[in-house]
């Protein structure tokens, strides 16, 4: 009786607070718009019978029919990888310089990875537009270190919206990677060298089959929330920047359409769930291979 | 028709397979190994033996590439292997943690160094097998590192590291992570694949007995300094200090002065009242000199009565008797308060055993069973 007390809390939690609001989106997804508060119909005030008879697929008809939809998803999947990419690239270097370095730095370091973290987001974004802006610090510096003679345009392109996207994440791709690195053996790869490796071959054959696990969640952290990402874009990108979070927000607060936002959300949740499995199926196959 | 003894030390002719020539290496203010020169020759089966921290693994790191020397030179067949990196010399180590790729299987790790070597595939093959058979693993090529057990991993990891066949094959402490069982029949595994193999090894202990079991000849180390080099026996039968005498196996220490008696002979007063002891020496001592007489347990008999016609006779009173089954350690006070140990055989059931606590008795041994020693 007590454990089953002791599980429910997790279950009633997850039931609450998302499965509840899900299954409301996807009602609303099936929906018709309307003027009127809330601005779809039917609502269940019309009774039951009608309720059911008025819901329909005609909104997700409608995302296939504009291909404003299908472009944001794919330039959102595309900004996501890249961007998984480049986090993976800046923080492999960094997780293994933490790993490597001396006993007694490693929690300092640790904390410096963790510390941006006690900021909020919103105001270290902000931040970034104060860097990446035409008159903002790095192209004051590039200009006064005479690199280039007319300011660079960052802000307000794909590529600001990369470096927000990239910053943000870095934390959740190091700390796997070096919780991974941490705990590989040092002897390791002296036995790899012992047995005929250069250095870069003990990396390649030794240390990177090693973090694997480690850089397979970090990817899975990285890309997951990045594919949904709507305050970077929304605050970095331009208007040519096309993410689906960023679609998903003016349905919903410019064209006050929420059957389609609701439509676009519900994919939105479908596409994630490949990923999500995926780094459940990883982590649960890396528990299974440390007993 | 006699076979020849396996010697290489004692012929002037052979030729080191490996020369360490005043080596030194400081890690900081630390001296890891002092001025220390070494010969080990080919097909040796040669131990470093001593306590952690002697520089014993630091020696066989530097063999394998992974510390330089601070001053001096190693060489390996004539050659100075100061500028060659660990993974272009002809030296295999086998870890003490065995350091096996866990992503890999045994069968892959026992390849890994012949496909670093781009060794042809049926070669490849072949080797590998040939290895896999040596050591016995064959069932067990497919699993991975952690599905096998302790003493299998230990039997990967020697075929991993003799697959390249090397010159040289260190081993850092392989045997001390099994238990005490199949220890002992792996070193006898361990001489064995030596034998077959030809390669000369160069293992790290601080379990003398595992030394003494295994190896051709035995360097005792402290401090950073070889204290002795020899063969097992002459080793423990003639120990050149007190330390080497005290690390391996037990040992009575008696102190006193030598006065020189001729024919190498030395009478040693050791405690006043007490007629002197006798033993023969090599070296030399000059009269009154101070000396100590190292004397194992087993070289020491034990009688109820003031045996006649023996060198050398102590009294006696018996503190403690060790039953180790095969044997009986007798701890046994003499004049001066000191404690020696008699160790017996039990060739008799132990109800039927002479002698018991606080029973007077008398010590007794020749003049050739101990060492007298100047250090």
């Amino acid at each position: 009786m007590q454990r089953f007390v002791l599980i429910a809390v997790p279950y009633v939690w997850l039931l609450a607070l998302f499965l509840v609001p899900f299954v409301i989106v996807f009602k609303i997804s099936l929906s018709d718009i309307a003027l009127a508060i809330p601005p779809y119909t039917p609502t269940l005030k019309d009774g039951f019978a009608t309720f059911l008879a008025g819901l329909d697929f005609e909104n997700f008809v409608f995302l296939t029919s504009d291909d404003l939809y299908w472009k944001a998803y794919l330039s959102s999947l595309q900004i996501a990888v890249l961007s998984t990419a480049f986090t993976l690239c800046v923080a492999y270097p960094i997780a293994y310089g933490m790993a490597r370095a001396p006993e007694e730095w490693r929690p300092t370091l640790m904390m410096l990875v963790i510390l941006p973290f006690w900021t909020s987001f919103l105001i270290r974004v902000y931040a970034w537009m104060g860097i990446l802006s035409q008159e903002g610090f790095l192209n004051q510096f590039l200009l006064w270190s005479g690199l280039i003679n007319d300011p660079l345009t960052i802000l307000n392109t794909n590529a600001a919206v990369y470096i927000g996207i990239v910053y943000t994440y870095l934390p959740f791709m190091i700390l796997p990677i070096y919780a991974a690195l941490d705990r590989l053996d040092g002897s390791l790869i002296e036995a790899a060298e012992d047995l005929g490796c250069s250095r870069f071959q003990a990396f390649w054959l030794v240390t990177i089959p090693l973090s694997k696990n480690g850089i397979i969640a970090g990817c899975f952290l990285v890309f997951i929330p990045a594919l949904g990402e709507f305050v970077i874009p929304s605050l970095l990108g331009g208007s040519q920047t096309l993410m689906i979070g960023k679609v998903l927000w003016e349905e919903f607060f410019n064209n006050r359409d929420w059957p389609v936002a609701s439509a676009v959300a519900v994919i939105l949740l479908l596409i994630l769930i490949i990923p999500i499995v995926l780094f459940q199926r990883n982590q649960q196959k890396q528990a299974e291979e440390e007993l | 028709m006699t076979e020849a003894v396996f010697a290489p030390w004692d012929d002037p002719t052979e030729k080191p397979l490996i020369r360490f020539k005043s080596v030194t290496k400081r890690f900081g203010d630390f001296t890891a190994i002092d001025d220390l020169t070494l010969d080990i020759f080919e097909q040796e089966f040669f131990a470093l033996l001593g306590p952690s921290g002697c520089g014993k693994t630091t020696l066989m790191r530097m063999l394998a590439g992974f510390e330089s020397p601070t001053s001096g030179v190693i060489e390996l067949a004539g050659e100075d292997i100061a500028p060659i990196p660990p993974n272009k010399r002809a030296v295999n180590m086998m870890f003490q943690s065995y350091a096996l790729f866990p992503h890999l299987s045994v069968y892959e790790n026992i390849a890994f160094g012949l496909r670093r070597a781009k060794m042809p595939k049926a070669d490849l093959e072949t080797r590998v097998a040939e290895m896999l058979k040596l050591t016995r693993l064959e069932k067990f090529a497919r699993r991975k590192p952690h599905q096998i057990s302790g003493g299998q991993r230990q039997r990967v990891a020697l075929a991993r590291s003799l697959a390249k066949a090397p010159k040289l094959l260190l081993l850092d402490e392989p045997l001390g992570a099994l238990d005490a069982k199949l220890r002992q029949a792996t070193q006898f595994e361990l001489m064995d694949i030596q034998e077959k193999t030809g390669t000369t090894f160069v293992i790290v202990t601080h379990d003398q007995e595992e030394a003494m079991t295994v190896a051709s000849r035995v360097a005792v180390m402290d401090e950073g300094r070889v204290m002795q080099v020899a063969t097992p026996e002459h080793i423990y039968e003639a120990p050149s200090s007190l330390y080497v005498a005290d690390f391996i196996g037990d040992v009575n220490i008696i102190d006193g002065q030598a006065n020189a008696k001729g024919d190498g002979t030395f009478e040693i007063s050791w405690h006043e009242g007490q007629a002197p002891l006798h033993a023969t020496s090599k070296r030399a001592f000059t009269d009154g000199q101070s000396c100590h007489l190292a004397l194992r347990p087993e070289k020491v008999s034990i009688h109820s009565e003031k045996p006649d016609q023996i060198d050398n006779a102590v009294p006696g009173k018996i503190l403690d008797i060790a039953y180790l089954g095969n044997l009986s350690t007798y701890h046994v006070e003499i004049p001066g308060g000191k404690v020696m140990k008699a160790q017996v055989a039990n060739t008799r059931r132990v109800s039927r055993r002479s002698f018991t606590w606080e029973d007077d008795v008398w010590l007794s041994w020749t003049n050739t069973a101990g060492v007298l020693l100047d250090q």
